[in-house]
């Protein structure tokens, strides 16, 4: 079976700290990890290698550090690592960042292609179902669990108030969640071979099926007009009230503040 | 001169933290206080490689070197000197003289599953009256026929026990000293050898202490390591191996305890503010900072220089001897900024000073280290 997974590189949001006069995030010096939704789907595709033999790819579209999430896939065990970079790549949007790894990813051979649900640095999880569609695949989001029936996959696709069992003929992707594992710490021996005996192998616009006008910046429909910090809100409070009051009160109070 | 450490390192460094905080540190409390060797944490530590770190991937090893073990060490004592003094025993004193010494058979036999974890390693040299002066050794073993008979016994053993290889000292030639002593490999469950009384000891208290008895302990000739008579090289060679792991569980107990003192002054208030803010307690972490720093630079330094087959031996003596001193000094200080509540077993920082004592006496005492130091300079 081969399995891709794709990966993204974010700072740890547990270290990031706000600056205090700006109210803005300071990046400097927060450590770059694994994507956790992401890191999720890297752990299922290595029970499935461990489990039944897999050949599984990390695939990464970033600037030349995110080399670093890759090497550490890498040690924790994947027999592939691919790193797209490129400044045509810089400042792409969702669309522009899964038109970039679909082209990359349909030149290649696989049975699955795993991506976490979305990242903490953005939170849109719109990448994976995106990649889904440009290769023109079934898709699964949510995943938390899942198992292998011949040529197809059984996937626990979870919901707030329940989950459904869905059956999948290969090829097909999947979004991971967190909660689905606990992934495996890196092994000593790994990280020697991630930087003395394996490589990150380097993509570039060259390499890749995709249209110019449709990667990085200029192939980004998304235009971010402006970005700020949210205002500090006033205490809230709370009304133990029966339903029909408590819309009337709600009512009274929108009006109170002449939002209607 | 690049005091930079490269991405792998870097990248090992993080692993083992991320390790040690969640699979080690929450159980160094427990083991301190029930005594218990941490069995299931030794599984985990087999299963994530840190058992055969140095040793290349052809004998079962990770395929690193004498630094990143010296690190892993460090990491591990940093929460728990009772886990790092385990792997440092096993690495530096068992499976490091097979590598070493041993034949193809031997490393085959006994230090391929050494390096993968699948067996613990421990070393005995110690008797009840050859502590310092090893070669008092009281042991002996005789060759009949195609066996060894060891007679004996050996005190103060680390992972004694719990170990299924033992590196074992004997006489093969009384009359030679020194040079009489034979080094060997002996297998746990061997009739005639048994483990003797378990130490019951003032710090490191989950790591297993106790005697080994033999009697009449019968074991094949081919586990004889190197020839006889080179039992004495063998084992101060390997102390001096040793002594890398020993500083760099020294030098993790006291960054344990200066990470846990710096925590506890921001927190800790008196006379209206955190007593971090007052100069004394900002002039001893400063003193503390700076010994743990140059500790850590002996104790790299002596590690690279074993990794490149360059003298270690005086490297390593110094290494031992100041990071030793720094953890006992810096986890004094230490429970003196936590004040009473230092004194308690509330905070990590009263264990680690009793783990830091150990330091200044096992594997060569601080004083041998100054004998080793001074030999070197004035030979």
């Amino acid at each position: 079976m081969k399995i891709i997974v794709c990966i993204k590189q974010v700072p740890d949001t547990n270290e990031v700290r706000l600056d205090p006069k700006t109210g803005t995030l300071i990046r400097d010096g927060v450590p770059s990890i694994i994507n956790p939704d992401d890191k999720s789907g890297l752990e299922a595709a290595l029970r499935l290698k461990d489990q039944r033999g897999a050949h599984v790819t990390v695939i990464s579209m970033g600037p030349p550090q995110a080399d670093a999430a890759l090497r550490e896939a890498l040690a924790m065990g994947v027999d592939r690592a691919i790193l797209l970079t490129d400044r045509a790549f810089g400042g792409a949007d969702t669309w522009a960042t899964s038109t970039t790894l679909a082209g990359a990813i349909k030149k290649m051979d696989y049975d699955l292609i795993i991506t976490g649900r979305q990242a903490i640095d953005g939170d849109t999880a719109q990448v994976g179902p995106q990649i889904a569609e440009h290769l023109k695949l079934p898709q699964v989001s949510y995943v938390e669990d899942m198992e292998v029936d011949g040529q197809y996959f059984i996937f626990k696709r979870m919901f707030e108030d329940g989950f459904h069992r869905i059956k999948v003929k290969r090829p097909c992707l999947i979004t991971t969640l967190q909660e689905m594992n606990e992934p495996r710490y890196m092994k000593v021996g790994g990280i020697f071979d991630a930087y003395r005996e394996k490589e990150v192998e380097i993509m570039t616009l060259a390499d890749l099926d995709v249209n110019l006008e449709h990667i990085g910046l200029k192939g980004s429909p998304t235009k971010v007009k402006k970005s700020f910090t949210k205002g500090v809100k006033s205490a809230g409070k709370v009304y133990e009230l029966a339903p029909k009051e408590a819309a009337d009160l709600i009512v009274d109070k929108l009006k109170e503040k002449f939002i209607i | 001169m690049d005091f930079n450490l490269s991405k792998e390192y870097i990248m090992l460094q993080r692993m083992y933290q991320e390790f040690a905080e969640t699979e080690v540190k929450p159980l160094a409390e427990e083991v301190d206080e029930t005594e218990e060797f941490p069995v299931e944490t030794v599984k985990k530590l087999a299963r994530y490689g840190f058992m055969g770190i140095p040793f290349p991937k052809e004998f079962g090893g990770e395929g690193g070197d004498v630094l990143a073990y010296a690190m892993a060490v460090e990491a591990l004592s940093k929460v728990c000197a009772t886990t790092g003094v385990i792997v440092s025993a096993h690495t530096s004193l068992c499976a490091t003289p097979i590598y070493e010494f041993g034949t193809p058979a031997q490393k085959e036999k006994y230090l391929v599953p050494l390096a993968k974890g699948e067996k613990l390693g421990a070393f005995g040299l110690t008797e009840a009256n050859a502590g310092t002066d090893a070669s008092s050794q009281q042991t002996t073993a005789d060759l009949e026929g195609d066996e060894y008979v060891l007679n004996g016994s050996k005190i103060f053993i680390t992972n004694a026990g719990y170990a299924d290889t033992y590196i074992v000292m004997a006489m093969t030639d009384k009359t030679k000293g020194n040079k009489g002593i034979s080094a060997f490999i002996v297998e746990k469950d061997t009739p005639g050898f048994t483990i003797g009384k378990k130490e019951a000891k003032m710090g490191i208290r989950g790591s297993a202490t106790c005697e080994l008895i033999f009697e009449n302990c019968r074991i094949p000739k081919e586990n004889l390591l190197s020839t006889e008579g080179k039992g004495f090289r063998i084992a101060m060679q390997t102390l001096d191996g040793g002594r890398i792991g020993i500083a760099s569980q020294a030098l993790g107990i006291a960054a344990g305890a200066l990470e846990q003192t710096v925590n506890y002054v921001k927190e800790r208030k008196q006379f209206g503010k955190p007593i971090a803010a007052f100069q004394n307690t900002q002039f001893q972490l400063a003193d503390m900072n700076t010994k743990v720093e140059a500790a850590r630079l002996l104790v790299y330094k002596a590690a690279i220089c074993k990794q490149n087959k360059m003298p270690y031996s005086k490297e390593a003596a110094m290494a031992k001897l100041y990071a030793a001193e720094v953890a006992m000094e810096v986890t004094t200080k230490a429970v003196q900024l936590h004040g009473g509540y230092g004194y308690t077993r509330e905070y990590p920082v009263e264990r680690m000073m009793r783990d830091a004592k150990i330091t200044e006496i096992y594997e060569g005492t601080s004083e041998v280290q100054k004998m080793v130091i001074a030999a070197h300079l004035l030979k």
